[in-house]
């Protein structure tokens, strides 16, 4: 609505409120998956385990992809807002690029877990990595679907500085989605 | 007299299309509101033959499977699609009134929230169609509903239609947060806001943070049933307690999102027919805020008879009777409000009376539950039964239909007639307690629940046949509600724009409230912003008055008030989501459809227009 320009009583843009009223509902979300997942960790009665499985070089990579993405959302946002076209539509398609590269990363260590015998099926840590990590997965795939529309509208020229909102609040999601694979790769990958 | 079913050819007026496509808030909320009351028949309906079942030993006129069935469609119907739903009609209709805003922050998301939950109900209730309901109550306790206990479609429908009412209610959650932080009229602090809406505004946090507990307990549960996960099977390590644990972090603040709009309306109601201020105002409201935050950190009082240890035990019991300590303060409010008043005996008023002192029972019994040794003896019986429905029926439906009567001027241009209003009431109150009462006592003498008979020898038909009665009085309760509804609608009393002579917003505009509800955005300077624009400062200490400014309510002819545009996207969004549930029972592809109608749906929402260039208030431009 134009309310977006006009004061509102709590002073943030209803749609940049909406969105971090969201994110509070989501750590819910991510909060029950997580604690579901450390509160299984040794119950599993059969292996594969995560100490004989989980490849942190690999996932450190891809983890540091994830983190350059959202400097790629911060100087994209930056360049919609100063009005510097090519350089926002760029970083917009690093933002998608590095999304799609840690998504591709992921679909290898699903794939590579499959053959090496741990499946939803297998055992609870199967189970509850398959679910947690995917859940992430399908968040970031949403943001790069909503990364390429962006993308659409910025090459259409319909993405100038007077809708930089639409880029910030699309941005406070990725953001939001990355921090949450902190925590993710932290609990699961580095503190087993 | 208009024969029309709502008067005044007003915001009402239109066909099936603007129906289908509106986002004026006060349509969605009468949406709201028909939809919940047509599922309150169906319940009541279910309930109804239930017990007629119980109300002799050994009965035959159900079978132990459809009880199942019966009970758990109960549950989940009175839960999800008629409590909920009520109170959201108010919100909808309400909450931007009461602050002064145009409608909602986002009218369309508001439209999609409706739609859903049309749409999961219908889903829930289509189990029926194949004879297979739900039959594992509607708490679905692991492992029961496992596919090797529950092989049959009952438990997919209740799984797959309550996560698409999960999502209509975080939706809804996050739009009225936003409305609420949001879009108050200038000088409309927080504490000054109704207490229907402060109330509603601690409900929207509950449902935002307490619903994805059980969204991702029904993902646990939906990998088990779909692809052949454990989340829930002690065979493979896992165990069923984790479902409850999910289930009821939801689940309790689910009683408070329950019962706080019922609290949040008898404190609109008791100080206007009290012809006083609400006693005690701020800490109302911050009562209500400690009753949500505690709700959190109580869960596991339902799981006592898990044997959870003395710790856990002794942790939950303490935060469970620390809950008693701000519901008293706020009926102690209550009773101060009405102390000393002029009170004024409208239907209203009586249902609002009625809530209070059900709900002391209600609450408690409750009380009683949070010590663990008497938990143990009172689970899994009749006690229990007794004490949810003094919660819920004595607390949350009396509160909800003095909101029905209190605001029906407003919303329909109509009063309600009196005296059928006040004979529902009666026969209702009397009706509940000779229903609800008796369990206390068969549930202490050990009759459990969820049993499709019991034996002729037990001692426990004469409460149970005292029960039935009382069930069919209540159902002739409600068919006086009804019939005193229908009167209203065709031949009722016009309703003036402020027949109770209130103190907040909703009541300065006319009855029903045109569609851009203020023609100017009004000025608010006290927490009962009407009564001081008629009355003056006289008794009113809440604020320092600086004049009497009210919403100054004349629109020059032919000025234009933007308002959001009709949208079909919202409905098709909807539409593609509950498909996408729908079809998780016959196959991907049909996932697959119904996620490329939502996709297709959502994306052709975000790139229409917002907004419907002004229109003249008058003449011609209306809708």
């Amino acid at each position: 609505m134009t309310t977006d320009v006009h004061a509102t009583s709590f002073g943030l843009p209803h749609r940049k409120l909406a969105m971090w009223v969201f994110i509070g509902s989501e750590c819910m979300f991510f909060g029950s998956l997580i604690a579901t997942y450390l509160a299984y960790e040794d119950r599993s009665l059969v292996g594969p385990t995560p100490a004989e499985i989980l490849n942190i070089p690999l996932t450190s990579v891809s983890t540091f992809v994830l983190l350059m993405s959202s400097l790629a959302m911060v100087l994209f946002l930056d360049g919609v807002q100063r009005n510097a076209r090519t350089t926002a539509v760029a970083w917009n398609a690093a933002v998608i690029g590095l999304g799609g590269l840690f998504l591709a990363g992921q679909a290898y260590e699903f794939r590579h877990f499959y053959h090496e015998g741990l499946t939803l099926q297998q055992n609870l840590f199967g189970a509850t990595f398959f679910v947690l990590t995917g859940f992430h997965g399908a968040h970031v795939t949403v943001g790069v679907i909503w990364m390429t529309a962006l993308l659409v509208l910025q090459v259409l020229g319909r993405l100038g500085p007077e809708r930089s909102l639409d880029v910030e609040v699309a941005g406070l999601y990725w953001h939001f989605v990355d921090v949450v694979w902190i925590v993710i790769f932290t609990l699961v990958y580095l503190i087993q | 007299m208009s024969t029309a079913v709502i008067g005044h050819g007003s915001i009402y007026a239109g066909g099936l299309r603007s129906w289908l496509t509106t986002v004026d808030h006060k349509r969605i909320g009468v949406l709201y509101a028909l939809t919940a009351l047509f599922y309150l028949v169906v319940g009541g309906i279910e309930a109804l033959v239930i017990r007629l079942q119980l109300a002799q030993a050994e009965a035959g006129i159900v079978g132990p499977d459809t009880f199942n069935q019966l009970f758990t469609m109960h549950g989940t119907t009175m839960v999800f699609l008629v409590l909920m739903p009520l109170a959201a009609a108010m919100f909808n209709f309400l909450i931007p009134l009461q602050i002064g805003a145009r409608d909602v922050a986002f009218p369309r998301l508001n439209a999609f929230s409706y739609w859903t939950f049309l749409f999961g109900g219908l889903l829930l209730n289509a189990s029926f169609l194949f004879g297979q309901a739900p039959d594992a109550g509607w708490f679905g306790y692991a492992n029961l509903t496992s596919k090797q206990y529950s092989p049959g479609m009952g438990i997919d429908f209740w799984l797959l239609s309550l996560q698409v009412l999960g999502i209509a209610s975080i939706a809804s959650a996050v739009n009225f947060t936003t409305t609420i932080l949001n879009m108050r009229a200038p000088g409309m602090s927080l504490m000054r806001m109704p207490l229907f809406t402060w109330m509603s505004f601690v409900t929207q946090v509950l449902m935002l943070l307490a619903f994805p507990a059980v969204t991702v307990g029904l993902i646990f549960l939906m990998f088990d049933r779909f692809f052949g996960t454990h989340f829930y099977m002690p065979s493979a390590g896992g165990t069923p307690i984790l479902w409850q644990h999910l289930f009821w972090i939801f689940g309790h603040p689910e009683v408070y999102i329950l019962i706080l709009p019922s609290f949040g309306i008898v404190s609109d109601v008791l100080p206007t027919f009290a012809r006083k201020p609400l006693f005690g105002r701020p800490f109302v409201i911050f009562s209500g805020i400690a009753i949500g935050f505690l709700g959190f950190g109580v869960w596991s009082h339902h799981m006592f008879a898990t044997g959870m240890g003395p710790v856990a035990d002794s942790a939950f019991s303490i935060g469970t009777f620390l809950i008693a300590i701000p519901t008293g303060v706020k009926i102690f409010n209550w009773i101060g409000t009405l102390w000393g008043g002029h009170i004024v005996f409208k239907t209203p008023l009586l249902f609002a009376v009625g809530m209070v002192a059900l709900f002391i029972i209600g609450g408690l019994s409750g009380i009683m539950h949070g010590s663990p040794p008497i938990d143990i003896q009172q689970h899994d019986t009749y006690f229990v039964v007794a004490h949810l429905h003094y919660v819920f029926f004595g607390g949350t439906l009396f509160g909800l239909f003095a909101g029905i009567h209190y605001w029906w001027p407003k919303v329909t241009g109509r009063m309600l007639g009196e005296g059928l209003g006040k004979l529902s009431f009666w026969i209702m109150f009397i009706g509940m307690n000779l229903t609800f009462f008796p369990m206390h006592f068969l549930g202490l003498d050990g009759m459990p629940r969820r049993i499709y008979t019991y034996a002729a020898d037990s001692g426990w038909e004469t409460w149970n046949q005292v029960e039935t009665i009382g069930a069919f009085v209540i159902a002739v309760a409600v068919l006086v509600f009804f019939v005193n509804a229908v009167r209203s609608l065709r031949a009722g009393e016009p309703a003036s724009d402020d027949p109770w002579d209130a103190a907040t917003l909703e009541w300065t505009m006319s009855s029903p409230p045109p569609e851009y509800n203020f023609a100017r955005i009004p000025a608010v300077n006290s927490a009962r912003p009407f009564w001081l624009h008629k009355y003056g400062p006289t008794r009113d200490t809440s604020t320092h008055v600086q004049d009497e400014g009210t919403p100054a309510q004349s629109p020059e002819p032919g000025e234009r008030i933007d308002l959001p545009s009709p949208s079909f996207w919202p409905l098709i969004a909807s539409l593609g989501l509950a498909s996408a549930a729908a079809g998780a029972l016959v196959g991907l592809w049909a996932v697959l459809l119904g996620v490329a109608v939502l996709v297709i749906g959502v994306f052709a929402w975000a790139l229409q227009p917002l907004e419907r260039p002004g229109h003249p208030i008058f003449g011609e431009g209306g809708r």
